[in-house]
């Protein structure tokens, strides 16, 4: 039973790599201006983690295999260098290796985090709310109007709780359930929530980050691609979570500028 | 060495059946009574996992019978959005409380920790009959949320705010049901803390003469640094539920911002804090699943010394290693927090602590498999259980690796490449932890033996299909699939239908597969053979007592303790071990003092 | 006998005016000045949905008609009915088709079955916002059965989806089964009126509630408008 074991073992270890070998599942194509950093670090840990993955898996295999189903007189030995070796081993090669992913990491985190949008980057504004994504613009104006959340009223279709009876600015602000934003240009995302926690995820764009109630949060980007994204909601947020998406639209800024003008026009 | 200069209170055995079987004191009884609640409470949780996965391969498909159980979760039988987000609470809930920490640390450290420090019972047995039926009052409040208003609790077992505070309005069974859900767990709480309160002075004043610190199995200094780890752990959680229910019923605004709108309508709530929720119960969170994994590294450690017949290359290194594991577990938590809009320095700090602890984790896996080089490994449920552990540790371990860096995060939180991590090391790896305890202990325990064809067959079918279970979750999050969708929607995540129904088909088979080892269970602990007081030629002092122990452990003898757990591979006049009782000298490599 | 003959006879000249003297109180229901645009819904998260409406559906809070016309106004007797109490044995329907509730507004009476329907592939989470009445939510998953429920106090509902927040409804349960909705030329009408005083409510969902007092002395038809201001916003 023990080789038995053995085998088992190293098929599983090898079947669970084929996979990944074969990239049968994976992120699909990165069409951000930051993302490549953050492949390159689950390309380096992948590789990592897999040879420690077979190693440990494969050596495991083989002692069970080696020191299984020996006979009586058979004597006990130690692994040379004893767990003195395996302690220097450990904090050498994972310790090193393991600081390494930790400090080339940072700059792939950094370049989304902690660097600032640029001054012209485009802003939008997103709503998250129980369950679906709102955008705003802020239309020729070039200005936001006040938000009021007394005011809302998803059934006649006041998300944001605008008051343009009021408030100028909010007139010609322009309220969409999809986001379209011109290719190549840095988008500058406003995020907040109106009720619960929700979260925004755009794999194709390598961005996530939570909505925090109570808090403005953001998110600054360039899509490099023209095409129909999806964005995700992965915070548990209640019963409609799974249903909660909105498509990303990445445009030529002419066709960006259409959709503009005709969602205006609404 | 120490003198046993404190006693445990000395009873005399009860004779009424009330006092023996049900408000006992005794620890073996207790610990008797946490195993069976934690075997329950896996039955249900495994039973809630199978309607998830279910649901989720043919997801408009009626469940025969599931309107039985809730007529508006499940009309018709079909599930709905709701019901599976309630059951997937309580299956987390119910797994990581009830058994993960109930059956490694509280079942077989009650039963144990004890008798393998010498001692006739825990100092405050009052307190440790009150922690088992604390704990088993928490886990009945937790099972009636089913049955009242609208139902369990939806949001997760991390209940993240504020939509475990604004109430009803939030959805379904976010009334009561987070109410029933807090007041359950925060008595959990009160339980394990009268548990740490018993078994830190059980490990650090009980021990009989001989039994230095150094001489404890590694079975001992796991679930005692354990308990170290459950009392500020469980210390944070417990106010935080509070805070949760004073958030419900005082109108409080603990965890609600200003402002918040549902309904059209303004809450009634201002000033909370979203972020204070996940901070307290991280800081909470992760700790926990260190005190899941860390009594099956001592139970592991345990079994496979026996069954290797030799110590580990070092028994000191191991110790340091899960207190390494202890410690560091406090500066960890962030990582569940990376892009939480909690301020990206912090995701950074928290990461690095995250990556160290690669390293003592490393270090176990290397001593296990390194001891297992020139042993005379002997293969029988229990060590192929505690085999299984380290191939599961390691592969879960290895996931970590991706999860502790922000900026893989980015791509991986959220995912189902998570819930395969920790599926891995808690659902699997700490599960085969109390396979292996269970097979090693059982003798002692119930005085028969368990069935060795039907031990190895529930170790097959539970090793292969573990694997084709929870392997395909990473590949499935690096894909990208979102977890706690009851339905995928997305356009994305229909060609990753397909490889869920394989799952599901595995989980099935894999779950039926437990009923072997209920059926071993149960049929062993009545017509079992009887169990000798030593079937595995073992060294630690439960070994040298009777089989089933007396009321007072040692029959009135007090043992004195001549060596280390571990003196196996020695030539003795018994065979290639010398038990720790046993005033018997041999030529030895080492023998800890 | 004789008694039984005279009690069916007695019975008949009572309820015979009645079915003789029938009146009708008609009228339309218009606006002045100009409503606030109704937005129209885009309801791309749902594709399933979306395909359904080769143009955008609108929002309904306003539903004006030609000239002035406002539609879905209720207008029922609010006092004076003799015959209120009566709960009708049939059903009235809800449907959840296309991400719209069908029909906008609901009139029912007190203890009326009401059905919901989902003939979506999606499933919706119908949420009435009672607060007189018990509130609460049911999920219907795509082919499941009709759901069946009541109200037992007269209220007008807010009725939402919690999946989809554009989707949005009224239940308006009356104590009556005198009331009609106004349609296309905002016109309505209550028939089957004894003679007696009456006053009739018309109420609209975002311009409030006008009320007038009408007398029916026979068969005649009453003819009452009313007029609602609009809104800008």
């Amino acid at each position: 039973m023990a080789k038995f074991f053995s085998i088992t073992i190293v098929l599983i270890a090898i079947f669970s790599a084929i996979p990944i070998l074969r990239h049968t599942w994976v992120a699909p194509e990165d069409i951000s201006t930051h993302g490549a950093l953050i492949d390159e670090q689950m390309s380096e840990t992948m590789a990592e983690a897999g040879i420690s993955f077979l190693a440990a898996q494969f050596i495991l295999a083989l002692f069970i295999w080696k020191f299984s189903n020996r006979g009586p007189d058979a004597k006990i030995k130690s692994f040379p260098g004893g767990a003195k070796g395996l302690v220097i081993a450990a904090l050498l090669v994972v310790g090193v290796e393991v600081m390494a992913l930790g400090v080339f990491g940072v700059k792939a985190w950094a370049n989304v985090y902690l660097d600032a949008p640029s001054a012209n980057a485009m802003p939008i504004q997103v709503q998250a709310g129980q369950f679906a994504f709102y955008f705003r613009y802020p239309g020729p104006d070039g200005k936001f109007g006040g938000l009021h959340p007394e005011l809302i009223n998803e059934g006649s279709q006041n998300i944001f709780g605008l008051d343009p009876e009021h408030d100028v600015d909010a007139r010609d602000d322009i309220v969409a359930a999809e986001m379209a934003i011109p290719v190549n240009k840095e988008v500058h995302l406003l995020m907040h929530a109106k009720d619960v926690g929700h979260s925004f995820f755009v794999r194709e764009l390598r961005v996530q980050q939570d909505f925090v109630p109570g808090l403005d949060v953001s998110l600054h980007f360039t899509a490099t691609k023209v095409g129909k994204y999806e964005i995700v909601c992965t915070q548990l947020c209640g019963l409609g979570h799974y249903n909660m998406k909105a498509y990303l639209e990445v445009m030529s800024q002419q066709d960006f500028d259409n959709w503009l003008k005709q969602q205006a026009g609404q | 060495m120490h003198d046993m200069s404190v006693q445990a209170a000395h009873h005399a055995p009860p004779t009424s059946f009330i006092r023996k079987h049900i408000f006992s004191q005794d620890h073996k009884v207790i610990g008797k009574q946490y195993y069976a609640l934690a075997l329950f409470a896996a039955i249900v949780g495994m039973f809630l996992s199978w309607l998830m996965r279910i649901h989720l391969a043919w997801n408009n498909a009626a469940i025969p019978g599931l309107q039985l159980l809730s007529s508006s979760g499940a009309p018709g039988g079909v599930m709905t959005p709701e019901y599976y987000l309630q059951l997937m609470t309580m299956h987390g809930t119910i797994m990581v409380f009830f058994v993960l920490t109930t059956a490694p640390f509280a079942a077989f450290g009650n039963f144990f920790l004890p008798i393998q420090v010498g001692a006739e019972d825990m100092p405050f047995p009052r307190f440790n009959m009150m922690s088992f039926w604390v704990t088993f009052v928490a886990f009945l409040v937790l099972m009636a949320s089913f049955f009242v208003g609208d139902g369990p609790t939806l949001g997760g077992w991390t209940q993240y705010a504020p939509l475990n505070s604004i109430g009803a309005v939030g959805g379904p069974g976010q009334g009561t049901g987070v109410v029933l859900w807090a007041i359950s767990i925060a008595l959990f709480c009160v339980g394990q803390l009268l548990g740490s309160l018993n078994f830190i002075p059980t490990t650090l004043d009980l021990r009989v003469k001989g039994m230095s610190l150094m001489r404890l199995p590694l079975s001992a200094w796991a679930w005692f640094i354990t308990s170290c780890m459950g009392l500020t752990a469980f210390a944070v959680l417990m106010p935080a539920c509070i805070l949760v229910i004073l958030d419900h019923v005082a109108g409080t605004s603990f965890f609600v911002a200003s402002n918040l709108v549902l309904n059209d309508q303004v809450l009634p709530h201002s000033g909370g804090s979203t972020l204070l929720w996940q901070h307290l119960f991280w800081f909470f969170g992760h700790p926990e699943v260190y005190i899941a994994i860390v009594p099956g590294i001592g139970i592991v450690s345990h079994v496979l010394i026996t069954n290797m017949r030799r110590p580990m290359l070092s028994a000191r290194v191991l110790i340091y290693s899960m207190g390494a594991l202890a410690v560091l577990s406090y500066m960890v938590y962030g990582h569940h927090m990376f892009v939480s809009g909690m301020n990206p320095f912090s995701s950074l700090a928290f990461s690095f602590p995250t990556l160290v602890i690669t390293i003592p984790s490393t270090v176990v896996v290397l001593i296990w498999t390194f001891s297992l080089y020139g042993s005379k490994l002997r293969i029988n449920s229990a060590s192929l259980f505690a085999l299984g552990f380290i191939s599961m540790f390691v592969s879960g371990g290895v996931s970590g690796f991706f999860l502790a860096q922000p900026s893989i995060d980015i791509m991986l939180h959220a995912t189902y490449f998570v819930v395969g991590h920790f599926h891995l090391v808690m659902g699997v790896a700490a599960m085969f932890g109390i396979f292996a305890g269970t097979y090693f202990w059982f003798p002692k325990m119930a005085g028969r033996m368990m069935n060795e064809t039907l031990g190895k067959l529930h170790f097959w079918l539970s090793f292969v299909g573990a694997y084709c279970i929870f392997m395909p979750f990473h590949y499935l999050g690096m894909a990208g699939n979102i977890r706690r969708y009851s339905t995928f929607t997305d356009d994305f995540l229909q060609p990753l239908i397909p490889v869920h129904r394989f799952i599901t088909v595995a989980a099935l088979i894999t779950g039926a597969a437990q009923l072997i080892f209920l059926y071993n269970l149960i049929h062993s602990r009545y017509w079992g053979k009887p169990a000798p007081d030593n079937p595995w030629e073992a060294t630690s002092l439960e070994w040298s007592t009777a089989t089933p122990p007396p009321f007072d452990n040692f029959g009135g003898k007090h043992p004195v303790v001549y060596h280390d757990p571990y003196q196996y591979g020695v030539e003795s006049s018994v065979g290639d071990y010398v038990m720790q009782t046993s005033p018997e000298q041999v030529k030895t490599e080492h023998d800890e003092k | 006998m004789r008694t039984k003959q005279t009690l069916i006879a007695l019975m008949a000249l009572l309820v015979f005016p009645a079915l003789l003297f029938a009146g009708t109180i008609s009228g339309k229901v218009v606006y002045t000045g100009t409503p606030a645009k109704q937005k129209p819904i885009d309801m791309s998260k749902e594709p399933s949905c979306a395909k359904q409406h080769a143009t955008p559906v609108t929002v309904e809070t306003v539903v004006a008609g030609p000239n002035n016309a406002l539609e879905n106004v209720v207008v029922y007797i609010s006092s004076g009915a003799p015959d209120d109490g009566q709960v009708p044995s049939q059903a009235v329907t809800f449907e959840q088709k296309g991400c719209q509730y069908i029909p906008h507004v609901l009139p029912m009476h007190v203890n009326q079955e009401l059905k919901v329907i989902n003939s979506d592939q999606t499933s919706h989470n119908i949420h009435p916002l009672a607060k007189v009445n018990r509130e609460w939510n049911k999920s219907q998953p795509p082919g499941t059965p009709p759901l069946s429920e009541k109200y037992d106090k007269a209220e007008f509902i807010s009725v939402k989806c919690n999946v989809h927040p554009w989707m949005h409804g009224i239940f308006a349960v009356l104590n009556t089964n005198h009331y009609d909705l106004s349609k296309g030329g905002g016109e309505f009408k209550l028939p089957n009126l004894p003679p007696g005083k009456y006053t009739i409510t018309a109420w609209h969902e975002d311009y409030g509630t006008q009320t007038a007092d009408v007398t029916i002395t026979g068969n005649e038809t009453k003819d009452v408008n009313f007029t609602f201001k609009a809104k800008a916003y």
